[in-house]
């Protein structure tokens, strides 16, 4: 007998990387591309844009959804989805000011923990029961902000100088809710590109089967996964509520989870699985943030400014498509 | 058309329009020829068994068949009019229905919705008419001996009654020709038999069935007419009841039936003695059961030192064998697909385990790997009783197994060629759980250079490399766990010639440094030159072992061809 078995991808694979250099080149750096065009877009056309109050303030408003998009791009590494982080946001928000009694710090912990339980929720309904992920962390979604409503009820407001500190002051010029997310940023750069744990996430990404027979332990990675992804909602709630000295559990949060979603995609980590790009994230973050001010600055609708978001939404994904396809 | 019914097994000589002809088909993927002048037809009210060995080109005939993919050449006829499917769903509204291992209806609607699918009855207001539709879809039912409630959800009746439905459905659209594609092989025996009688009834209706399944034996239960396909082309195709077993493997395995008849029938005249009746024909061949030492013994757990000198094999003086079983099989049972299997495997030992498709190779050594769910039996390693049903327990005890299917179950494509080759030792490469790029690079460096893995970087994507340097990332891979067996599922499988030698040379240095390797293999040539010994599987069964002197490729084809009554692993 022959080796007729073959497989026709076997020699297909061994040309492509160069032919396709430039498609590949352009998906994975298109982002950057993108957010460099548009700075310098502003820099010519909106007054007062490199401002050092300017920077400042569009670093402050894009943080929450950055942290929230660095946990939802490992949950999306692994081929899941996160759609509970908005509610979660509301959640721990609603809950922190229940404890500040006991001190800032307390509360706010506790109000990160609201984020640790929603997520070993959300973890063990997707690793365990092998529910979709996008229907489990559907119930989060729905669950988590009639629970935030439930605890909440009516706008708080807070006071608590170690919260206003948070939210609203700098430490050496550099803002307090950003310094926050550069470490996020730092910590999750490191566990994706140096650790096992990382390297696990893209594994079970990648192909699930094949890392489980390599011994890891998809279940565990699985739940870690959610739970971390649920923690940093729960601190961008806590962040959020700091900054505007207010906890509305009906408005905060919302639509976060189609901006952190949009941040990853727009990012390069495919909704496929099985990459954590984390750098890209973040850039996909700031590009969302400066597309939103820039129409604003122009006084373009809100609209019109939605529909600009959507196109370049769409760019994106058909932009990887483009990496993919044979 | 006119729908005749006569006797099924007269159909195949008379002139008949074919419901469905294949005639001089060729279809090409990426310069690989799947089909080559392939001729195939199926003749109203006949029943036509399908039959290849993996990579023959049946699910590709199937395809052209089913609309699914075009023939770069040749012509399909569809009651003896040139056709050409646009899409599958053309062949679906031209009474081409098919029917796969996998039930693809809709699980939660109930029975007469998915009979129904797509082409509901409605009312005149132009509302899916349930009444009616119940009522049509338990006629339909109960024509055809099946006994449900069509009113209950899909989802809670058994897998047979739902391919049951599957079939029902395809008598709704009035379809002339249905193609079963392996549609037993998940099947209890009581199921396969109210199947077939349904599957009877159809073709006695005039209906043209095409059937496909690994499970030989039920072909002359049920067939009528037999097409074999080898390497892409049509071997051999006539009436189904003159065929023997012998005759039908001999033609899938490509191997002339004379050459397989002698060897089969003067080696184990005499030897074999004492093994039982064959259920089949052709007692002749049946000999090759157990004619090693072994067979006597059954297969007590350490098979004794006389069994050293027998296991000389053409790749190894062994120096390292030795008599301790290094990986022991004992038992091992796995719903529907495994029954009592034994084996030893000792040191510096291949044991080459052998089958047809769907006889339970791969299924055997991943739930010796623990990644495929035991009911029962019991793996041991040096001695030691490994957990059952447990991977990180295998790997632990020293067990590593190359999937069979590459793609599947091996590569992670997404990552890097370094990231593959460790991505079951992170663990020694890490400390806390941070990589060491120092401990990965040697490690990575070692067998890149040793396996010869050609890489522009190791940070190169594994999915750019060429399938017999994945296989060889994969290999790596499990090298690195330091095993001390490692389990082999079609190592040589789909990859360049070259790349294949350097593989089989791999098996058997690894085997001299003295780890205990199981190798399965499709071609025999490769399995006989590699191996000990050989363990012969059959419908997830024990059927021969093959030692010493007896591993030859003649023996073991006869083995494989094998009326046999199952030697089974004695306990």
């Amino acid at each position: 007998m022959s080796t007729q078995t073959t497989t026709p991808e076997a020699r297909v694979e061994t040309s492509r990387p160069r032919r396709r250099l430039d498609a590949a080149w352009v998906a994975r750096n298109g982002v950057y591309l993108a957010l460099v065009v548009l700075v310098l877009l502003n820099v010519v056309i909106t007054p007062y844009f490199v401002s050092a109050s300017n920077l400042r303030l569009q670093l402050i408003q894009a943080a929450p959804v950055i942290i929230v998009a660095l946990g939802m791009s490992l949950v999306i590494g692994t081929k899941g989805i996160d759609l509970g982080v908005g509610s979660v946001m509301a959640l721990s928000a609603a809950i922190m000011p229940l404890y500040i009694g006991y001190g800032t710090l307390p509360a706010i912990l506790i109000g990160v923990a609201a984020g640790l339980v929603t997520g070993f929720v959300s973890g063990t309904l997707v690793a365990k029961l092998g529910l979709q992920p996008i229907v489990a962390t559907l119930a989060i979604f729905v669950g988590g902000r009639g629970l935030a409503n439930v605890i909440g009820g009516q706008i708080k407001n807070l006071s608590d100088p170690g919260l206003v500190r948070l939210g609203s002051g700098s430490t050496l010029g550099v803002p307090n809710t950003v310094l926050v997310a550069a470490l996020v940023f730092a910590v999750v750069w490191f566990v994706v590109r140096r650790t096992t744990f990382g390297r696990g996430v893209e594994a079970i990404g990648g192909n699930p089967r094949a890392a489980e027979l390599a011994g890891l332990r998809r279940a565990r990675i699985l739940l870690i996964v959610y739970m971390v992804a649920g923690v940093l909602a729960a601190l961008a709630g806590v962040l959020a509520a700091a900054r505007s000295q207010a906890s509305d559990p009906r408005t905060l949060g919302l639509l976060m989870e189609l901006n952190a979603i949009a941040a990853v995609v727009i990012g390069g980590t495919p909704l496929t699985g099985g990459k954590v790009r984390v750098v890209g994230t973040v850039a996909g973050a700031l590009l969302m943030q400066l597309l939103v001010s820039t129409l604003v600055a122009q006084d373009v609708p809100d609209s019109v400014a939605q529909m600009i978001q959507a196109g370049v939404i769409v760019v994106a994904v058909w932009v990887q498509l483009g990496r993919k396809r044979p | 058309m006119t729908t005749t019914s006569p006797p099924p097994s007269a159909t195949a000589e008379r002139p008949t329009t074919p419901a469905l002809q294949a005639d001089g088909v060729t279809k090409r993927f990426a310069g690989v020829t799947a089909l080559s002048d392939v001729s195939f037809s199926v003749q109203p009210g006949s029943i036509h068994a399908l039959v290849g060995e993996n990579g023959a080109g049946k699910s590709t005939l199937i395809k052209v068949l089913t609309g699914v993919h075009r023939p770069d050449e040749g012509r399909l006829l569809h009651q003896g009019v040139e056709t050409s499917f646009g899409r599958a769903a053309d062949a679906q509204d031209a009474g081409i229905s098919t029917v796969y291992q996998e039930v693809n209806l809709v699980p939660l609607l109930s029975v007469a919705r998915n009979v129904f699918l797509g082409r509901e009855p409605r009312t005149r207001l132009g509302l899916v008419d349930v009444r009616r539709m119940e009522r049509e879809a338990a006629e339909i039912t109960r024509d055809l001996g099946v006994d449900v409630d069509v009113t209950g959800d899909l989802g809670r009746l058994g897998l047979g009654i739902q391919q049951m439905i599957a079939l029902a459905r395809a008598v709704s659209v009035d379809a002339r020709v249905v193609i079963m594609d392996e549609p037993t092989s998940s099947l209890e025996r009581r199921e396969v038999d109210t199947l077939f009688t349904v599957a009877r009834r159809l073709r006695d209706q005039g209906v043209g069935i095409v059937f496909v399944s690994h499970r030989l034996d039920e072909l002359w239960q049920l067939c009528d007419a037999v097409t074999i396909l080898r390497d892409g082309r049509v071997v051999h195709t006539g009436e189904m009841a003159p065929l023997t077993r012998r005759e039908l493997i001999s033609h899938m395995l490509g191997r002339d039936i004379d050459d397989v008849a002698a060897h089969g029938a003067t080696g184990f005249g005499d030897a074999a003695a004492g093994v039982g009746s064959a259920p089949g024909a052709d007692a002749d061949a049946d000999a090759a059961a157990g004619a090693g030492p072994e067979s006597a013994g059954g297969a007590s757990p350490a098979p004794e030192g006389a069994l050293v000198g027998s296991g000389v094999g053409t790749t190894t003086a062994t120096p390292a064998l030795s008599a301790d079983p290094v990986l022991s099989v004992s038992g091992l049972d796995a719903r529907a697909a495994l029954h009592d299997v034994s084996f030893d495997v000792r040191q510096g030992e291949v044991l080459g385990l052998a089958g047809l498709l769907g006889s339970g190779r791969s299924e055997t050594v991943k739930a010796a790997y623990g990644a495929l769910a035991t009911t029962g039996g019991e793996v041991r390693v040096g001695g030691r009783p490994v957990r059952r049903n447990s991977i990180r327990a295998s790997l632990a005890a020293g067990v590593a197994l190359l999937s069979e299917d590459r793609k599947a179950e091996g590569i992670i494509p997404e990552l890097s060629v370094r990231d593959n080759i460790v991505l079951a030792v992170m663990d020694r490469v890490s400390t806390f759980g941070v990589i060491s790029d120092r401990k990965v690079d040697e490690l990575v460096d070692t067998f890149v250079r040793r396996l010869g893995i050609k890489v522009s970087s190791p940070r190169q994507l594994v999915s750019q490399l060429s399938g017999g340097n994945q296989q060889k990332v994969l290999i790596a891979r499990w090298l690195c766990t330091e095993p001390r067996v490692f389990l082999l599922d079609e190592p040589t499988r789909g990859i360049d010639v070259g790349a294949k030698r350097e593989v089989q040379g791999l098996i058997d240095e690894l085997a001299s440094r003295g780890l205990g390797v199981v190798l399965i293999s499709s071609e025999s040539d490769e399995l006989v030159e590699g191996s000990d010994r050989v363990v012969v599987l059959r419908d997830g069964r024990v059927s021969a072992r093959l030692e010493g002197d007896d591993v030859t490729s003649s023996r073991l084809l006869a083995a494989l061809v094998g009326d046999a009554a199952p030697e089974g692993g004695t306990s």
